[in-house]
């Protein structure tokens, strides 16, 4: 079957989960993740990211919806759609007494693929473990365990990479090793889908942000517009005296006083054509508050998600 | 068909089963031996004979049946719990794999390894009683018929428990009773009348008499109804087995 390039590699459309106990988890999901994408889906704990990939993956079954992987059904197709994906899961779940190269082997196999030792050395080379091949998997630390479950899977070449929080647990170094690795798969064509609580890691990896909220997802965007979307700037101005309170005639300007009447905060939105900067600074000379020096700072992603998630909650209420 | 998928499986459990190797066939093979001393040797010297077979090789058929059906069940059973309990599973449920495939990886392992112990058990026996077979041919075909019939039964079991508790009470509660007044040890000839009625309720009795049969050519109900009632129950297994998977069955909601 000949897939469309430009068609989107994974396209839900109105899935919904309630779990047995009755707890409604996804409501109404659509979600496309174009092909070769690095795809950061955010959100906060139990807002329901883990059971989304679990349902694509088909270890969770929806409730109502419908999910092609690279335009198979994960239902109707899914030896086909589940070939195409390897997921790294978020909880350490690793055999115990098997081998690292035992367990890589035995993915590959279930996974309906030929033995290939060549590959699944460059694997294990690749995640600094082929060291390790012949050591039993409940020997390894939590950060190893964790490349081995990034090993298992990769060993059956998947289009899609599933990572859910892959650098929980896990040291500076072998976070550097494994973004390293992401953007190297990235080039090679392999779509990625990320969770984290490290937003400035998604902020650095990502192509585009999926927010998710008890269950909704409620920003799909590139990440570069969503930033300038939704960015804000501040000025921060340092005053030479500092003062008790902001005079009287400010207060259309929402000024911030901070640091003990030492500093004064400014924000601005980044999409507008006029910053106000000038007209600020001048009517503060008008009101005889003088500063020492000026500073610019611009939100982070870290910043637009919190708001983000605090903007959500304040709809729900 | 992933054969790559289901060979994987099968591995997989095959080498769990000769890691521990020692356990699997020590401890049958003991404990056989302890019932050929105590029920063979020293009890059996008095019983005297039973249609004809001395109470040594009579009882060897169902001392294999007694092991096959424990093994069976509890090899399965574990072998699917396991990565249930460790969270493992994950990977065989987001696997391009399809239940068949997953069945015919973990109750083929589990088969194997109990038709594996069989032999060997009836192996074993050969040290303490002379015995010959009168149709090696069905007696194969009955040790592999039981031996896929009750893993799949295991099977079901591990996929049905949510403890190791419960793991263990169907073997303990269900499987051992059974065999044990299934007639391993004495010919169901020798109840009285109304338990002779009762006990062919039981799935084992005709197990362990068309097994015997296999061996020494003489049963105590007619060997068609025997396969009859073993390949019955098998249908039965799959039956369930099947409709677990249809319904998917709390392992993925
Ligand atoms: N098997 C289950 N049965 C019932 N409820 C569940 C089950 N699994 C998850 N939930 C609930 O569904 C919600 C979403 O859980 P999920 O694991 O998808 O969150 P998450 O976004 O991955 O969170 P985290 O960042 O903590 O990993 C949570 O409220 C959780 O309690
Ligand atoms: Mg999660």
């Amino acid at each position: 079957m000949v897939v469309d390039q430009n068609s989107p590699i994974i396209f839900a459309h109105g899935v919904n989960k309630t779990y047995a106990g009755g707890f409604l988890a996804l409501k109404n999901i659509h979600l496309e993740i174009a092909r070769g994408e690095i795809f950061a889906l955010l959100g906060p704990n139990g807002a329901g990211k883990t059971t989304l990939i679990s349902i694509i993956c088909g270890i969770v079954n929806a409730s109502s919806g419908t999910i092609t992987v690279d335009g198979q059904d994960i239902v109707k197709d899914f030896r086909a759609a589940r070939a195409a994906i390897g997921l790294v899961p978020q909880e350490l779940h690793t055999d115990a007494f098997e081998t690292v190269w035992a367990t890589v082997n035995f993915s590959r196999g279930l996974f309906g693929k030929a033995p290939n030792a060549p590959y699944l050395e460059k694997v294990l080379r690749d995640l600094t473990l082929w060291d390790k091949r012949d050591a039993k998997v409940m020997t390894l630390s939590g950060g190893m365990k964790r490349r081995v479950l990034i090993a298992k899977a990769l060993a059956h070449e998947p289009l899609i990479l599933f990572l859910d929080e892959p650098s929980a647990g896990v040291d500076v170094e072998l976070r550097h090793d494994m973004w390293r690795m992401v953007r190297e798969l990235r080039a090679q064509g392999t779509t990625i889908i990320l969770t984290t609580h490290y937003i400035e890691e998604a902020e650095d990896m990502a192509d585009r942000i999926g927010v998710i909220n008890k269950g909704e997802l409620i920003v799909v965007e590139d990440k570069e517009v969503l930033m300038r979307k939704l960015g804000k700037k501040q000025l921060t101005l340092t005053l030479r005296h500092p003062i008790n309170s902001l005079p009287a005639g400010l207060e259309s300007w929402s000024l911030i006083l901070a640091e003990g009447g030492h500093t004064v905060d400014y924000r601005y939105n980044t999409q507008e054509d006029e910053t106000g900067i000038p007209e600020l600074l001048r009517t503060l000379g008008e009101h005889g508050i003088d500063f020492k020096d000026l500073r610019s700072s611009e939100s982070s992603l870290e910043d637009i998600f919190v708001s983000l998630i605090q903007q959500s909650r304040g709809e729900a209420a | 068909m992933n054969l790559y998928g289901i060979r994987a499986i099968y591995r997989f459990e095959m080498a769990r089963t000769f890691r521990t190797l020692s356990q699997s066939i020590i401890a049958p093979v003991l404990t056989t031996s302890l019932y050929f001393i105590v029920f063979g040797k020293a009890i059996g010297s008095r019983m005297g004979q039973i249609d004809n077979i001395s109470y040594g090789a009579f009882i060897i058929p169902g001392l294999i049946m007694l092991n096959l059906l424990n093994e069976s069940i509890s090899n399965a059973s574990f072998g699917i719990y396991m990565p249930k309990w460790a969270g493992t599973i994950y990977e065989l449920l987001s696997a391009p794999v399809s239940w068949i495939e997953v069945l015919i990886g973990y109750v083929g392992a589990a088969a194997t390894k109990s038709v594996m112990l069989g032999l060997l058990i009836m192996g074993t026996a050969r040290i303490f009683v002379p015995y010959e077979i009168v149709h090696p041919g069905w007696m194969i075909a009955f040790l592999l018929l039981t031996a896929v019939t009750f893993s799949l039964f295991g099977f079901i079991i591990g996929l049905w428990a949510d403890s190791f508790q419960k793991l263990q009470v169907v073997p303990m509660l269900i499987a051992t009773p059974l065999t044990f007044l299934g007639g391993a040890f004495y010919s169901i000839h020798m109840l009285p009348p109304l338990w002779q009625e009762i006990t062919l309720f039981n799935p084992v009795v005709y197990l362990i008499s068309g097994f015997r049969w296999s061996f020494y050519g003489m049963a105590e109900v007619d060997v068609a109804l025997s396969l009859g009632m073993t390949s019955g129950f098998l249908v039965l297994c799959l039956t369930f087995v099947w409709w677990v998977f249809k319904t998917g069955y709390k392992i993925r909601n």
